[in-house]
């Protein structure tokens, strides 16, 4: 069942030239292509119908939504029967009634009224209780309900309960789960009268291919498919759309709300970025927002060792404020700083930058952006000028071939990987540059084309040798480039990739791909026409990141693949508002926009508006704090929403500078690792309880819009006024619109935003402003940002990670579906039933040679830690390389990584690690004290 | 700060710009580049290390630390 207040259209839209015909006496005017039920639902009539809903193609089997079109015979299906010029439709007559009450007759022998505990929220039993239908003549005896043979409630999934006997097999679950959702997992089973929905081989939901994303729920006409949540909380009393907190897909969600609770969080069909869809976390796992383990009292200690004691929130900022003002009174302005999230709302990382930067006065401001997509900020800034992908996520509809590099859409960015695959299976060719078969590589009606399963570490050689193929076989787009990029940096780029060292033959030995895939994959991604790539922090976390982006932006450019719809380059952002919270001037050397803190027209408008003298110099980077921290020069922080001693790689280090800091800041929902070392922490709030903004990766702005009241009191806007009202630095604001009103003013990207266009539009992809009032949905269009497209020489420099005899594995890293990030959130949700427990990916071939089974227990030991997983034994790794997920703390994934890091950024290497895997027998004392929830330390 | 991660970061960065034929252009480039994201203390304390012979940094690092010292 779609959202509440919804009007659902039947079938979906259309795009073609306008077309008028008549339908029940009015003119109506659609564009051609649209049925006649989407032009009847239009003009606002509903055409009575059980199979069609507007999120799947018209299917035609329910028989209930027949019309009389003039000069037609028979009664035509109005979903599947297209609009034409002059057309006369009837919707209404005494013939359709009677047929319609015929048919609804039938459905109701296999659903008799009242089988949905909420009949209003089955469309059968309304259709047919508005049709006078109460029982059927075709119903089976008095012993029996059902014709068919009754089958037991399917309970078996978390969220939702499949109850087959008040399933009417309209298919509607089956088409969602194939074209909405792409993964096959529901089909019919059986023929005739005992024709029934079944998962995967007649599996329970639980054990079946299902991916829990929902849409089946979504789809079903009755309550077959049902919420637990609803059956348990009943009918929604008001609903509120506010955007996901997970991904940077940044799905629009209907809040459906219940007393004064959510009972269900349904997709948002007018939602621009998921259309409709959403994901087993965005859709289900929402629940943590109000888990015991909140944090609801602020709380401070003097030193980490004491324990936490509950304060008021007046206590807790004047505290915070005074060691504040009494470090930087002992050791200078600049030994305090301050860290963004990217969970929190564009609103809120601009206010903490501000309060670094105005109450604080020092540039020592860093977001968690730093640890995943900080080089594509700097190399797309520096190829295209914009820091910022170049698309919407439509787009991929008209790609011809789509190259994925670094990401596994179907784990980290479901409802996008969902449209992904959809164009795949209209047609699209497949590449995917990954040392790890993602589930893209091959899956249900969908292949890869080439599968470059490069070693870890090699982005750059392969993406030069690419580049290589399209130079030297004059595969570039010459006219495009000359009309559109730098000239001698071009030229002087195309000599470096044509040099012979960049060949697929020369770059074999390093990356591990055969030069011939390299050629062929070239080859297909020039000859496009559309070509689009798509890449996440497969890319991005690693010792070149920086110079992997710029490879990517050379490559799109040489090839004329940017600047209209169906190309582009863009980054799949990890969180939901990484591109917010760079685009809210979260870096040390940037204000709001990308400016940098050294030009002085930019200073100058901000000092004017905050009235405070702002610095000139960049301040430090998270890594660099983090060293100053050891050295002494830096002793504060303040940390919303970040848990670096989870989430940053090479822990022991991390804790150790933490250890160092004299006052730690702590704004969090709940205790996390970093709290261990904190001395001041004030509660957060979830994205329930606060207005706002997040921007997704496609640079569209949405709402958040508050559902619940803070737990703790304070939105988490409204605790940075208080602490910056402590330190002396007044800020005043009423409600995040006007937070949002400074940041228009001051950042000429969002000129044109407000809440109230926001409300009109649903959302707006920046730049927004004068030039284009109602946002930009593809950047780049006629022009670069920064004029002409900048090529830059991207020489492979091998990282410092190398394997060795003692270290022989590469381990790289990345997520499932149904945890996200550190886990904070999912841990606290039934998601654990899919995923209870980081493990480790090993190659039958590695495992052998050391004898290793698959759940045994290994301990995995890198130059900087060691910790114990348990070992998946899998091909999906190639043998030399393992792999992990890092959802669980007490999986300790980054006691072995490393503090390498991108040459420009400082972006961690996370993605690899040369390592050790031996067979152990449990794991280590400190992982089994967390995992009874003892006191722990990390080791 | 710890010197050594500061000449691994500045080597790192030259490392980037070497790829480019003019020795002078991956120098300033080099330069520049610690001057617009390097917070001041570790530029001082990398033109210190420079001035101390610059144990360790690449030529490319120490010939852009070198020019960060006379700015």
């Amino acid at each position: 069942m779609h959202a509440r207040g919804y009007h659902d259209l039947g079938t979906p839209a259309s795009t073609g030239a306008e077309v008028t015909l008549e339908i029940d006496g009015a003119t109506v005017t659609v564009p051609a292509g649209t049925s006649v039920m989407r032009a009847a639902a239009l003009a606002g009539t509903d055409v009575p119908r059980l199979c069609a809903t507007d999120t799947l193609k018209a299917f035609g089997s329910c028989r209930v939504c027949l019309v009389e079109i003039e000069g037609r015979k028979g009664f035509p299906a109005s979903c599947t029967t297209e609009v034409a010029a002059g057309m006369k439709v009837r919707t209404a007559s005494e013939a359709l009634t009677r047929l319609r009450r015929g048919v609804l007759e039938l459905y109701v022998s296999e659903h008799p009224m009242g089988t949905c505990e909420d009949s209003s929220r089955c469309e059968l039993e309304s259709l047919a209780a508005a049709h006078g239908v109460t029982a059927s003549r075709f119903a089976g005896d008095s012993t029996s309900r059902h014709v068919h043979t009754p089958k037991p409630i399917d309970a078996s999934n978390p969220y939702f309960r499949f109850d087959n006997d008040a399933c009417i097999v309209c298919s509607r679950c089956v088409r969602a789960c194939e074209d909405t959702q792409g993964t096959f997992a529901l089909t019919i089973e059986g023929r005739g009268i005992e024709s029934r929905v079944a998962a995967s081989e007649q599996q329970p939901f639980l054990e079946s291919e299902c991916v829990s994303c929902g849409a089946c729920v979504e789809a079903c006409p009755t309550g077959a498919l049902m919420e637990k949540s609803v059956i348990t909380a009943g009918l929604p009393q008001h609903a509120v759309t506010t955007t996901c907190a997970y991904c940077g897909v940044g799905c629009s969600l209907v809040a459906e709300m219940t007393d004064g609770a959510v009972s269900r969080m349904a997709p948002n069909r007018d939602g621009r970025a998921n259309q409709g869809h959403a994901c087993v976390k965005g859709r289900f796992a929402y629940g943590y927002a109000t888990h015991a383990d909140r944090v609801r009292r602020p709380m401070i200690r003097k030193r980490i060792t004491d324990e936490w004691r509950e304060v008021s929130w007046d206590e807790a900022f004047a505290y915070a404020a005074s060691e504040f003002k009494r470090i930087q009174a002992k050791y200078g302005k600049d030994s305090i700083g301050g860290i963004t999230s990217s969970r929190c709302t564009n609103e809120e990382t601009f206010l903490v930058q501000k309060l670094v930067r105005a109450a604080f006065g020092t540039n020592n401001v860093d977001t968690c952006a730093r640890v995943c997509h900080s080089p594509t900020g700097y190399g797309l800034k520096h190829t295209l000028g914009e820091s910022a992908g170049t698309q919407e996520f439509v787009s991929v509809q008209k790609a011809d071939v789509i190259m994925v590099i670094g990401a596994s859409p179907t784990e980290a960015h479901p409802v996008f990987a969902s449209q992904m695959k959809r164009r795949l299976r209209a047609g699209a060719r497949l590449i995917v540059i990954d040392p790890r078969a993602i589930a893209l590589v091959k899956s249900p009606h969908v292949e890869a084309d080439y599968h470059l399963r490069l070693l870890p570490g090699t982005n750059v050689a392969v993406i030069n040798a690419i580049a290589h193929v399209v130079v030297t076989e004059q595969l570039t787009r010459d006219e495009y480039i000359a009309d559109r990029c730098e000239k001698e940096s071009y030229e002087k780029w195309k000599k470096f990739i044509a040099d012979p060292v960049n060949s697929p033959e020369a770059m074999e030995k390093i990356t591990g791909v055969p030069a011939e895939l390299v050629r062929g994959a070239a080859r297909l991604y020039a000859r496009g026409p559309n070509s689009a790539i798509y890449y996440g922090l497969g890319v991005t976390e690693h010792s070149q990141g920086t110079t992997m982006v710029m490879g990517i932006a050379n490559l799109a450019m040489a090839t004329g693949n940017l600047g209209r719809d169906g190309v582009g380059v863009s980054p799949l952002r990890g969180q939901n508002n990484v591109q917010g919270s760079c685009d809210m001037g979260s870096f040390p050397h940037e204000f709001s926009g990308y400016r940098h803190v050294s030009d002085d027209a930019t200073r100058a408008l901000f000092e004017s508006m905050w009235k405070v003298q702002l610095g000139s110099e960049p301040g430090l980077r998270i890594p660099n704090m983090f060293e100053a921290a050891l050295d002494g020069s830096f002793r504060g922080l303040y940390i919303q929403g970040e848990d670096f001693a989870q989430s940053d790689p090479n822990t022991a280090h991390v804790t150790a500078a933490l250890s160092a800091m004299e006052c730690i800041v702590i704004q969090d929902i709940f205790h996390n690792e970093t709290a261990r070392f904190a001395h001041v922490f004030l509660p957060g709030s979830s994205f329930l309880e606060k207005d706002g903004t997040f921007t997704n990766a496609e640079r569209r702005i949405s709402r958040v819009r508050k559902v619940i009241e803070p737990l703790a009191g304070l939105a988490d806007w409204e605790v940075t006024v208080h602490l910056s009202n402590a330190l002396g630095y007044p800020m005043s604001y009423s409600h995040p619109s006007e937070i949002m009103a400074e940041i228009a003013a001051l950042t000429p990207t969002f000129q044109g935003v407000n809440y109230e266009k926001l409300d009109r539009l649903g959302s707006i992809q920046w730049p927004c402003n004068e030039r284009a009032p109602e946002g930009t949905p593809t950047m780049h269009v006629g022009s670069f940002v920064r004029g002409k497209g900048k090529f830059y020489v991207t020489a492979y420099v091998p990282t410092n990670e190398r394997t060795s005899s003692r270290y022989p594995l590469l381990l790289t890293t990345g997520r499932v579906l149904t945890q996200y990030n550190v886990g904070a959130q999912t841990r606290r949700t039934a998601n654990l039933a899919w995923h209870n427990e980081d493990r480790l990916e090993l190659h039958p071939h590695d495992a052998e040679a050391r004898g290793i089974e698959h759940g045994d227990w290994v301990g995995i030991t890198s130059r900087a830690g060691d910790t114990v997983l348990r070992v998946e034994i899998t091909d999906r790794v190639a043998p030399g390389v393992v792999y992990t997920t890092f959802h669980f703390p007490e999986s300790g994934a980054n006691l072995i990584t490393t503090e390498n890091s991108d040459w420009a950024t400082n972006c961690p290497e996370y993605k690899v690690t040369a390592v050790q895997v031996v067979k152990v027998a449990q794991p280590a004392a400190w992982q089994m004290r967390r995992q009874a929830n003892l006191p722990a330390a990390v080791d | 700060m710890d010197i050594g991660r500061l000449v691994a970061m500045a080597n790192d960065i030259a490392a980037f710009f070497d790829a480019e034929p003019d020795k002078a252009i991956a120098i300033e480039g080099v330069r520049f580049h610690l001057t617009r994201f390097w917070d001041p203390r570790m530029r001082r304390e990398i033109i210190a290390h420079a001035s101390a012979g610059g144990a360790g940094l690449e030529p490319t690092a120490l010939a852009a630390v070198r020019l960060l010292k006379k700015e």
